[in-house]
């Protein structure tokens, strides 16, 4: 087991390598001259190339490239261009604001959308799996945004039970998850439902029949581990669209996360924050998914150690 | 006279193992293992052996369906493998195969009229005009009715399918047929009416087939010669009376003592082998057998033992063990 | 001497029931099996083998329902039983094994905690009590260094160790009766061999009853006491082993001997059972055989045999040996020069 992660995060290191040089190509793939935004349009040509100088824009790209990597490599992203702060000193709260609600979310995702896919699949076309899978296909058919907005008419205007933006206390929470969690919930109820039923009818669940156990033994002992592989691939794949649906989220809630930092940061050019910003969100879904694999394999022995 | 019409020379099927950090490969699964024989025109050859010895490989390396790592394939002459795509593709007229499950090998969308015409018309065997006619002749050859010309596949049972495939076969006149487990996914009432047909056939058009099955009642029924695979070598290849009344090997005995026999009353020694088959990846040294072999000895862990006839075999009947002579002798025997 | 009965089914049906249409998979099975001994279940694919072992255990998926008859378990209906009776003798006093030792076994589970949970469930054994005799069953099935083994998943070991720990399994609550769904017709003919023996061995060792069921008549011959010859969902014979071999009556069971190809003895033409296996679905009115068959008259096609007790203990549903035969009255199915 040590092996296999140990060998999972060196495979990182090339996965890593490539997402940098994406995210380092986005500035130089961009129009216009970073130097002229920053000094403005009546800028002279001397201020430009003097802050061309100042941020190493005059060098070859690879040199600036190595720069960029041996920087990032110590958490260095410079300074912000539009605030002239450190750009880690911008962003690690906003982060850690994201990452709140990215994980609340996926908890969301996870406990409603894997219970409400096992009473699916343990009463099969009953009136209980018809709902389930209705509000689930509601769920996903719905943008998240919209879903977000119509939750703040519905619970913040309408109801007045909670505010309709801002972060931090429990009540601000609920709405930015739900609308955030809903379809991540549906994708995983569907998977569950439907890899609960493929298993229910495997030979083993006969085999576990015939051996007397009880029915609930049977679905959650038997099945529902076997079902989960699947469904923990699915929710690997949902963080990733998580925490892009994160900044429609927080736009929507005026939460002040990194999803709104980068929009904000886009619109104005700021590129060290932008870089950094999604190198971060690279590395935490990279990171991510190294955890999925590694509890596939915790979960299906049948993958070979090596 | 014999003539030989297929002569496979050392034929080796090697599949690579992938592993480790890079995905390198670092070990062959050794499926097919140097093995030598031939197949005289009208005869039956069956290849017999559990699973994972081989047997299905050789049918499909001679097809070329997988390329051979090494070794040579003549068909009344010609080295197969010499041959590029197009010559190998004009070549399959001659040599037809029909598989365990004929369902996967018949198109869904296409009914037995077409599936026939479709394979004519591939090999240029008749012209169009008369395709129909030959396709109607075929249905009624392989038992089937002519109305029956116009259905798809998933209209037919099992056994009615695998005449389908049969027909299917016959459409381009070949020369040789390969049939690979065949008749194994039939009911007996089926199969029956499946090997009598094959029989028939054969007699009929002087066809040769390379029979590749694991149920020695069905070998024994179909065939004129017989080889018994072990982890891809062959260890004993004879006609049909003397493997079944006077085999030589250790596993041949072993294999047809371990066969249940139908009949209540007849009491028979069985040679019950211990373990498994040993994985073909790294298979044991020296005879593969020897680790279940009831009489190995030190020469067998060490020394690849070479296919041998001796005066109490028949013309003709070889087995590739180190102690035939003790083993027929009685010096050696199965202490139960 | 009258030999004590374990197990009598009279009449078992058990119907699926796709929308409104039933399918009636098993159609009037009986059969009884004597203390100790073994019976045979043989039939083609559809013949409704499977299901009837199934039934025994109510088993069988969830569309599909025993509709009529009764299982009798040493006197005690099991048809009639609530679910929680029925789970406390699975596993328990009667105890299956399946054909694909491959997929019968979780594969996210070690062998040892699979086999422990019969252990636990039935016998309340705690773990240290209950890895004894995991141990000591998987040595029982002769299953080299149990101790290493029993912490090993299903996808390290091969197919006959794994229908090995299926028999260990089975075994661990010394059941009264083993049903054996074809555990052979996945195995490699040497495994089927140590299996077969095996299963003899700890029938002898234990005095287990056991019903084999199979479409090899080869294993039959080998294993079994008694056999019930099983067609389109219906018991056509029922006879002790020796005679059915010898002097089989059904003409479907005759048709089955002279299909089958055998490796000890050459046979010149196989004598093949002309016709389809009838489906399920679109079963025939009067005698399920009667469309293959050679001696069917009007009578077998337009009513139904019932299973006949003969004196010598055998049953047969089969209009000739009834005195309603309006056929040829000479008749006699074992006609050798009988041609196909």
């Amino acid at each position: 087991m040590v092996k296999f992660i140990v060998r999972r995060l060196l495979q990182l290191i090339p996965v890593l390598l490539g997402v940098t040089i994406i995210v380092f190509s986005l500035m130089h793939l961009t129009p216009g001259n970073p130097a002229q935004i920053i000094a403005g349009e009546s800028a002279t040509p001397e201020t430009v190339a003097q802050i061309e100088k100042r941020l190493g824009l005059d060098e070859p790209i690879p040199v600036q490239f190595f720069h960029f990597v041996k920087d990032a490599a110590t958490f260095d992203f410079g300074n912000s261009w539009r605030t002239s702060l450190p750009v880690s000193t911008e962003l690690w709260p906003k982060f850690w604001v994201t990452l709140e609600l990215a994980i609340y979310s996926m908890i969301f995702s996870i406990v409603f959308g894997m219970a409400a896919g096992i009473i699916s699949a343990v009463r099969q076309y009953s009136w209980a799996d018809v709902s389930v899978m209705l509000i689930a296909l509601f769920g996903l058919s719905m943008p998240n945004f919209w879903l977000g907005l119509m939750l703040m008419q519905w619970f913040s205007i309408n109801l007045g039970w909670f505010p309709p933006t801002g972060w931090g206390s429990a009540s601000q929470i609920l709405l930015p998850v739900i609308t955030l969690g809903t379809s991540g919930a549906a994708v995983i109820a569907r998977m569950t439902r439907s890899s609960m039923l493929d298993v229910i009818s495997q030979d083993y669940i006969r085999t576990a029949r015939a051996k007397g156990l009880k029915e609930r033994v049977i679905t959650y002992r038997h099945a529902l581990k076997n079902a989960l592989i699947p469904v923990v691939t699915v929710i690997g794949l949902q963080f990733g669209g998580l925490l892009a649906g994160a900044v429609l989220t927080e736009s929507v809630f005026s939460i002040n996360g990194m999803g709104k930092l980068i929009v904000d940061r886009i619109l104005a050019r700021d590129f060290p924050v932008v870089q950094a910003g999604i190198l971060v969100i690279a590395v935490v879904f990279v990171f991510i998914n190294l955890l999925v694999d590694i509890s596939y394999k915790f979960l299906n022995k049948r993958i070979d150690m090596d | 006279m014999k003539k030989e019409l297929l002569k496979v020379n050392n034929l080796k099927q090697y599949f690579p193992v992938k592993g480790g950090f890079l995905g390198r490969t670092v070990n062959h699964v050794k499926a097919v293992d140097d093995i030598t024989f031939e197949i005289y025109e009208g005869e039956t050859l069956s290849v017999v052996g559990e699973s994972g010895c081989g047997k299905s490989t050789t049918g499909r390396a001679i097809l070329r369906l997988e390329e051979p790592t090494d070794g040579e394939i003549h068909f009344e002459g010609e080295d197969l493998l010499a041959l590029n795509k197009r010559e190998m593709r004009e070549k399959r007229k001659d040599l037809q195969v029909i598989f365990q499950d004929p369902y996967a090998s018949l198109n869904p969308r296409q009914t037995v009229g077409q599936i026939l015409m479709e394979a004519m018309q591939i090999q240029k065997v008749v012209p169009r005009s008369e395709q129909r006619k030959r396709a109607i002749e075929l249905i009624e050859t392989v038992g089937l009715n002519k109305e029956q010309i116009d259905r798809y596949p998933h209209e037919f049972s099992g056994g009615q399918r695998q005449r389908v495939g049969i027909a299917r076969a016959l459409s381009v006149d070949p020369k040789l047929i390969i049939a690979d487990e065949a008749v194994s996914a039939l009911d007996v009432s089926i199969q029956a009416q499946v090997l009598n047909l094959l029989r028939r056939l054969q007699r009929e058009f002087n066809l040769t087939y390379l029979f590749i099955a694991h149920d020695l009642g069905v070998v024994r029924h179909i065939s004129d010669r017989i080889i018994v695979m072990y982890l891809g070598k062959i260890v004993e290849i004879a006609d049909k009376k003397s493997l079944f009344e006077n085999p030589q090997h250790p596993y041949t005995k072993a294999l047809l003592s371990a066969i249940p026999i139908p009949d209540p009353e007849k009491k028979k020694e069985r040679i019950v082998l211990k373990g498994d088959v040993p994985s073909p990846i790294d298979p044991p040294q020296g005879c593969r057998f020897h680790t279940r072999c009831p009489f190995a000895t030190e020469i067998c862990r060490t020394k690849v033992p070479e296919l041998r006839n001796l005066d109490h075999m028949k013309e003709g009947h070889r087995a590739a063990c180190h102690h035939i002579e003790k083993i027929h002798s009685g010096e050696m025997a199965v202490q139960s | 001497m009258k030999e004590e009965i374990i197990l009598e089914v009279s009449d078992l049906r058990t119907s699926f029931f796709d929308e409104d249409f039933e399918i009636k998979a098993v159609d009037g099975v009986s059969f009884e099996l004597p203390k100790g001994k073994t019976l045979g279940i043989v039939g083609e694919s559809g013949s409704g083998k499977s299901i009837t072992a199934l039934s025994i255990l109510r088993l069988i998926a969830k569309n599909g329902k025993v509709v009529g008859g009764e299982i009798l378990f040493n006197g005690k209906d099991l048809t009639k039983l609530s679910e929680r009776e029925i789970r406390d003798i699975r596993g328990n006093d009667i105890s299956m094994i399946f054909q694909e030792p491959m997929t019968s076994l979780n594969p996210v589970y070690t062998i040892g905690k699979q086999i422990y949970e019969a252990l636990k469930v039935h016998q309340g054994m705690d773990k240290k009590e209950g890895d004894k005799r995991v141990v000591e069953l998987l040595e029982l099935v002769g299953i080299p260094s149990p101790k290493q083994r029993m912490k090993q998943y299903p996808h390290e070991l091969s197919g006959g160790m794994r229908q090995r720990v299926m028999i260990a399994m089975a075994l661990a609550c010394n059941p009264k009766l083993l049903i054996a769904d074809e555990p052979t017709t996945a195995l490699d003919v040497t495994i089927q061999a140590q299996i077969l023996d095996l299963i003899n061995d700890l029938q002898e060792e234990l005095g287990m009853s056991v019903i084999m069921i199979t479409h090899d008549l080869g294993v039959v011959a080998e294993t079994c006491d008694y056999v019930a010859v099983m067609y389109g969902g219906q018991v056509v014979e029922y006879q002790e082993v020796k005679e059915l071999f010898k002097n089989p009556k059904h003409p479907y069971t005759v048709g089955l001997l002279n299909s089958m190809p055998r490796h000890d003895v050459d046979v010149d033409e196989l004598e093949p059972i002309k016709g389809n296996v009838p489906s399920v679905r679109n079963m025939p009115k009067g005698c399920r055989f009667a469309p293959r068959c050679p001696f069917a008259t009007e009578l077998c096609v337009t009513e139904l045999p019932e299973l006949d007790r003969k004196e010598d203990g055998s049953e047969v549903r089969c209009w000739i040996y009834s005195d309603r035969w309006d056929g040829d009255p000479e008749v006699s199915v074992r006609n050798e020069e009988r041609t196909t």
